[in-house]
């Protein structure tokens, strides 16, 4: 696939929830190694857009592609492109660190060798090597959070999606977490990330969508922005907003 | 790539299995109810000897239903509370796949249950439960109502109240392996010919055979939104 074309592209995409419409005629692209922060109100549709990109939701109307592959209905031939990191842990937390990872690699048909030597490397990178026999249940939300990221980081997926990750995290975890983002950028992996955080976007993505009433009210570059205009602007739109 | 099916259900299968040996929330839950309800029952009927000898069978199947209700709720409980199903739906993985990795994980906890609650009733019964035939009755129907009991619990999982829809739908839906069950196992403990047995073992067979199939066919609709 060429450099320059979108991995992933959003047409005309729309989804209803019985009578309720949560997404109206979603348009836009993400081109590969790009990094989107999502912004918007509670229930404006950030996390069901997340979810309709992952293929777990199909759409009302409107078309996904995902590295030219048509979803949910070639979401098959995908899967192993997606990491996604949900404000749920999806973790089973009767499992260890390790037999979590280990479950969820043999899930993604990786070899035992390849699998721990995988799990071996991502602990390591989200800084739960020391923990990696402790049960997920035992563990901190931060940790959690960080073994969230080494779940959808497993597989090496090119596409990172990341729901509110910085939710419930003190000032240290976040900061980690900001981290292990970074790392994840430096590797060019394409990611789309939702927040509530204004003030974090601008140092995390270069650029952001900000959805108001399910539909895209902004698409632009916020690399320049400061968080104070990325409120206002957010304000604008949204009405009403916090500078975290 | 899709996973190979049968990495994704072993993986299911030894995943549950690893949890449940670690916490024992399903098998110890599902005994102990299963152990209340035979004595539940046999006071109940303790002053009639003959209501009592001929209840056995109604009793075995209704305890064994209700206990794996329990199991199959709790089972699919602990996918949905943080999310796992989706996680697992995430993975290159056939959706039928997930549903046979779960249903074996419910068959295996159920018929442990069931296994230990036969030799449990010959003794408060005093009426010989351990039989060939009436084990491998039991072996069959545990896996019908494993069957209907697994796709029915996905299905409520995200409904609001999860732990009263379950048996709502499933038990006039499983009403054909409960009667089924109950007919052959009655005629075993009546010591009644085999043709007479025989006739609905094949029939539960049966009915097994179709819940397994519809399930299976209809586990890639319930998995999907």
């Amino acid at each position: 696939m060429d450099e320059k074309t979108p991995i992933i592209e959003v047409e005309n995409l729309s989804k209803t929830f019985g009578l309720l419409p949560v997404l109206r005629s979603v348009n836009f692209g993400v081109a590969r190694g790009e990094t989107i922060v999502l912004l918007g109100q509670n229930g404006g549709g950030k996390s069901t857009l997340l979810r309709l990109l992952a293929g777990l939701s199909k759409p009302t109307a409107g078309l996904i592609r995902i590295g030219g592959w048509q979803m949910p209905k070639e979401a098959m031939e995908v899967r192993r492109q997606i990491g996604l990191v949900s404000h749920q842990s999806l973790l089973y937390g009767n499992l260890s660190a390790r037999e979590n990872l280990d479950f969820f690699g043999k899930l993604y048909g990786m070899a035992k060798d390849e699998r721990a030597e995988r799990i071996r490397v991502i602990l390591d990178q989200v800084g739960l090597a020391k923990r990696a026999d402790s049960l997920a249940r035992d563990f901190s939300r931060g940790m959690q959070q960080r073994l969230s990221i080494a779940r959808a980081l497993l597989h090496q997926p090119e596409i990172l999606l990341l729901d509110e990750p910085f939710t419930g995290l003190d000032q240290s975890a976040a900061e980690r977490l900001e981290g292990l983002v970074m790392s994840a950028q430096r590797e060019e992996r394409t990611l789309i990330m939702t927040t509530h955080q204004l003030g974090r976007a601008p140092t995390l993505a270069g650029r952001a969508l900000i959805l108001s009433r399910g539909q895209i009210a902004f698409d632009g570059n916020i690399a320049r922005m400061s968080a104070a205009s990325l409120g206002e602007l957010y304000a604008g739109l949204c009405g009403g907003a916090t500078v975290a | 790539m899709k996973t190979p099916f049968r990495t994704a259900v072993l993986a299911i299968v030894s995943k549950d299995l690893r949890a449940e040996i670690r916490s024992r929330e399903l098998l110890s839950v599902m005994a102990i109810f299963a152990f209340l309800c035979i004595l539940v029952f046999s006071f109940a009927l303790e002053l009639d000897r003959v209501a009592r000898e001929e209840a056995i069978s109604g009793v075995l199947w209704v305890t064994l239903v209700f206990a794996s209700l329990l199991g199959f709720n709790r089972s699919l409980a602990q996918e949905g509370d943080q999310g796992n199903l989706d996680a697992m739906l995430l993975a290159p993985v056939s959706r039928p796949a997930i549903f046979l990795g779960k249903l074996l994980s419910n068959y295996l906890f159920t018929l442990i249950v069931a296994l230990v609650i036969l030799p449990l009733m010959t003794v408060i019964y005093n009426s010989n439960l351990l039989r060939g035939w009436l084990i491998v009755t039991t072996v069959v129907g545990v896996f019908g109502f494993s069957s209907i009991g697994t796709l029915l619990a996905m299905m409520t999982l995200h409904t609001r109240s999860r732990e009263a829809m379950l048996p709502i739908a499933m038990l006039p839906v499983a009403l054909p392996l409960l009667l089924t069950a109950v007919r052959a196992s009655t005629n075993l403990l009546n010591d009644s010919p085999t043709r007479e047995w025989l006739v609905w073992l094949q029939l539960l067979a049966a009915v097994t055979v179709i819940y397994l199939a519809l399930c299976w066919l209809l586990s890639g609709f319930v998995l999907e939104e």
